[in-house]
């Protein structure tokens, strides 16, 4: 699904944002990148959703050959990504239900169509009872749902989400760590950009650490064994 | 397109102070191009009457013989440029004498000997009413040996032919400036609507929407800004116009306002400065955010 092969990418004053990272994401797995801020974390999501290119090497994302993806291109693999964000990213004069909406809308999706799907992600996200509230009305942890819900409503294959509980208290860090595991487990491929060790901790999923823009560890390399199983 | 429209009116009830700002500039620079262009049309509305006066007028030698006047009356008459000629008698010279100089009407009533010649009063022909056509005529009327004197107004015809060639100029270079101006306030306006509207754009392309999706609202939004300006300038005008006729300076009579067509099309006009202010701005800002 998603595939990185020695990819450097400099900074425009001339420092390396990441030096040769190689990996690779099958079908329906989950995985942590982690990392110290500056390590890398965001600058290898922000290629995988097309908001930068490589310097060099090559990002594959759903079969995309990113470092040659025309601009007028980045719309078609969007559709094909959901993106969460630490700061959620909401209009903040729509709804929650707008919001979701709002991403169905811009595709072109058939209007009657809209509102159920709205409502199914909704749902799925917890929050189906306050779909007519603003996001100033909703706790941090609403509003991150929200934006998963907007994430998922158009059906991506894979799901990234950049440091999602960064701004939410314990408890809201646990309820949307515990929804993004139940949406990996419907067979999205979820990546998650965290420094929140214990978040890593809890789950058996696979996690890769960068520092200073290079792979130090992979856990999927300790057991290549049970990979290919 | 009910997307669309939303999401065009939307940024007029989210900001209808800078809306409001941008439509008022849009209707005062249109209302200064309409202006002008009131005066424009006014100025060959009122050419053209003077033209169709413009005559040359021959003043007839007392004593001529009737059938001289009768033939050479004739011969003026077939001049290629001449539309007419009319033979004014003594009698009738004092007639009109008395009556359209309401001032002179007792001096004249006075007189027992008419003072007045007679003469012919040659009307040109429609492509003919120019300054160069007016001399060439009154030169061959000058070789009439019992014409004494000609009078035609050739500064006058001169001059009208400059005026009118400086009002179009000048009409043509001051609308362009103007319109210019619209295009960049317009412009300016939609450039101010993107910053604010930066994280919205940003979302938009994060969830998938085409550049051409997110272009549609702007565009939309300009040639509405336009729209309404147009209309707010024509109301303007027409309301400049009434205060200008009913003032005393407007005792001109015969003034005319723009016709059905010449609305539309200052309508027009201002839907196309807002498209195209709002295409450039959008073009060069949408990159950046």
């Amino acid at each position: 699904m998603i595939r990185f092969q020695s990819v450097f990418k400099s900074f425009p004053n001339g420092a390396l944002a990441l030096k040769d990272v190689s990996f690779h994401v099958s079908k329906g797995e989950f995985v942590f990148l982690t990392g110290h801020s500056g390590a890398g974390k965001s600058t290898i999501m922000k290629l995988m959703f097309g908001e930068q290119r490589p310097s060099q090497g090559d990002v594959r994302v759903s079969g995309l050959a990113l470092a040659d993806l025309r601009a007028r291109e980045i719309p078609r693999l969007r559709r094909k990504l959901g993106v969460v964000f630490q700061d959620f990213r909401l209009l903040d004069d729509r709804s929650a239900a707008e919001n979701v909406a709002f991403a169905l809308e811009v595709t072109g999706a058939r209007r009657d169509t809209i509102p159920a799907r709205v409502m199914r992600v909704l749902t799925q996200v917890g929050l189906a009872a306050k779909a007519r509230a603003y996001p100033r009305e909703l706790s941090g942890g609403e509003q991150q749902r929200v934006a998963i819900a907007r994430a998922l409503v158009n059906d991506p294959p894979i799901l990234l989400a950049d440091e999602p509980t960064g701004n939410l208290d314990e408890r809201a860090t646990r309820g949307v760590f515990q929804l993004l595991r139940e949406i990996n487990a419907g067979g999205t491929v979820v990546v998650m950009a965290t420094h929140d060790l214990d978040l890593v901790r809890q789950a058996p999923y696979r996690t890769i650490e960068l520092r200073d823009g290079s792979v130090v560890y992979d856990s999927a390399d300790e057991a290549p064994e049970e990979e290919a199983l | 397109m009910r997307l669309l429209f939303r999401e065009a009116l939307l940024s007029f009830r989210r900001a209808p102070l800078l809306s409001g700002l941008s439509i008022t500039t849009i209707a005062f620079s249109l209302f200064t191009v309409g202006l002008f262009l009131l005066v424009a049309l006014n100025l060959r509305q009122a050419l053209k009457g003077l033209e169709e006066r413009v005559e040359i007028v021959a003043f007839i030698l007392r004593g001529t013989p009737p059938e001289t006047i009768t033939l050479a009356s004739q011969d003026i008459a077939a001049f290629p440029e001449v539309k007419d000629v009319e033979y004014v008698t003594e009698e009738q010279a004092l007639g009109r004498a008395r009556k359209e100089l309401v001032e002179f009407r007792d001096a004249y009533r006075d007189l027992s000997v008419n003072p007045l010649p007679a003469s012919f009063e040659v009307r040109l022909k429609d492509g003919y009413r120019n300054a160069t056509a007016a001399s060439q005529v009154a030169k061959r009327l000058e070789s009439f040996s019992f014409i004494e004197d000609i009078r035609y107004g050739r500064d006058w015809v001169e001059r009208l032919d400059k005026l009118r060639n400086l009002a179009g100029v000048v009409g043509f270079v001051i609308g362009l400036a103007f319109a210019a101006v619209a295009v960049v306030i317009i412009g300016v306006t939609i450039r101010l609507t993107i910053l604010q509207r930066t994280r919205e754009i940003s979302i938009m392309r994060l969830v998938g929407a085409t550049n051409r999706f997110i272009r549609g609202p702007f565009l939309l939004e300009g040639a509405l800004k336009g729209l309404m300006g147009g209309l707010l300038s024509l109301v303007l005008c027409y309301a400049g116009f009434r205060l200008f006729r009913d003032s005393n300076l407007g005792t001109l009579g015969g003034l005319v306002f723009f016709g059905p067509d010449q609305m539309g099309l200052l309508v027009l006009f201002g839907v196309a400065l807002g498209l195209i202010g709002s295409l450039v701005s959008v073009g060069r800002h949408l990159r950046d955010v």
